[in-house]
Parts: structure tokens; sequence; C-alpha cells
């Protein structure tokens, strides 16, 4: 999963439910299509709501992964 | 998306406590961050969410609310102090938790659009005017709720 460039990191480390995604929402807004965002959190609560907030929004999941205590999302923007 | 998705989220808020205000902010501003339009009917007791400088200091009472972790009988619930020593108490778990204040959470819904709708006949019958209330919030009634909650919306109360 680390191979993926991230065109943007956005750490929501600490934050509980709905702050990641709500910043997830935020920094995608100000992203080009294409462009891949590097989503890191600590609540695990983020792993279920990422994968519904995708399949909401319509954006791509490439990938998850855990190191240690975090969850690391890589979301493309596809539109 | 598939295309019978709902697009909007319409909620009652009733209840004017610690407990029952934070709900609607939460799924509100999720709401809008999944590409949703969001909504909060403040009616009844609700309305106590959106007097001025009211938001952080609302309570949670210990009577009749057997599911506190803090198990107390409703005999002694009842006295003096016992509220403001359960609201304390949910106040710090949500702290320790790192769940905003609800100050925050409704600067947040206001940023991002969500709808906050005050309940006209509320005000009147409880002698509230537009002026006790926070700015940027709209009033109307029933009519103004269900407009939004009748195109493709989930509905909740709380």
């Amino acid at each position: 999963m680390s191979d993926l460039k991230a065109d943007l990191t956005l750490d929501n480390s600490g934050l509980s439910c709905p702050m990641p995604i709500i910043k997830t929402k935020k920094a995608m807004d100000g992203m080009k299509v294409g462009e891949i965002l590097k989503m890191v959190a600590t609540d695990p609560g983020s792993v279920s709501d990422i994968q519904a907030w995708v399949k909401k929004t319509g954006q791509e999941l490439l990938g998850q992964e855990t190191e240690g205590e975090k969850f690391v999302f890589y979301i493309r923007k596809v539109k | 998306m598939p295309e019978e998705s709902a697009k909007r989220l319409a909620i009652i808020s009733t209840h004017g406590t610690l407990d029952m205000a934070y709900p609607p902010f939460i799924l509100s501003t999720a709401a809008v961050a999944m590409d949703m339009e969001a909504a909060i009917f403040f009616t009844f007791y609700g309305l106590e969410i959106l007097k001025k400088g009211k938001i952080d200091r609302l309570k949670v009472s210990p009577v009749a609310n057997p599911a506190m972790p803090m198990k107390i009988p409703n005999i002694i619930a009842m006295l003096p102090g016992m509220t403001p020593l359960a609201t304390s108490m949910m106040n710090s778990w949500m702290r320790k938790a790192k769940v905003p204040k609800l100050s925050e959470l409704l600067a947040t819904a206001q940023e991002m659009g969500v709808r906050l709708i005050g309940c006209q006949m509320t005000m009147d019958v409880m002698g509230i005017k537009k002026e006790d209330l926070i700015d940027g919030i709209e009033i109307g009634g029933a009519a103004t709720f269900l407009e939004f909650a009748s195109q493709n919306a989930v509905t909740l109360s709380f």
C-alpha cells in the first residue's frame, strides 16, 4: 500500500466520530479529480465509516492498512 | 451511488438535554459530509439548544435514566445536586473520548450548511423571542420541516 503516492496527507489522529469523515470530506473538496488522499485516524469506527462514506459519495477507497494504533486510508477523488 | 439512495436527513429535536442534543449534530454534520442535505427542526424543549449561550450548559438527569453508567436509585437521583453531578460526569466522559463540545458541533453544522429551524409555535407557547436564539437560524413551522422531509429523506427524532 505504501507504494501509493498521496497528493495530500490528512491526520485525524485523536478525533472521534464524526470528525474524521467531516475533515476527509473538506480535504477532498479542495483536491482535483484523480488525486489521492492519505487519511490517518485512530478512531476504530473510521474503518467502517470510511467504507460507508466512499459508497455514498462515489469516491474510491484504494486501500487501507493498520500502523500500530493508527488506521491509514488511501482514497482517490473520482468526481 | 444507487438511484434510490436518500439525499436528505431530516431530524426533529425535542429534548433540551445534554445527551439528546448530541445525536442530531453528529448525524447532520456526517450527512453533509456524505453529500446529503440536512435539517434539524427544534421544537418544544429542543429549542433550549438554540438559546444564546445555552448549548454548552445543557444538563442530563440521572432520574428515570437506568442506562446511565452511574447506578443511582431514583429516590437519591432526585436530590439536589445530582443533576449537576451527572452532567459533569457525562461532560468528562465526552472530553476523555475527545468528542467535540456541542458548541463546536453547532459551529461545524452551521459552516457546512445544515439548516437549523426553530419552531415558531413553541416560541409563542414558551415566550421565546427571535433575539433569544443564536444567529443564523431559520424560524418556521411544521410545513417548513415537512416540505424538506417530504423529498427523498431519512427522518429521525430525538
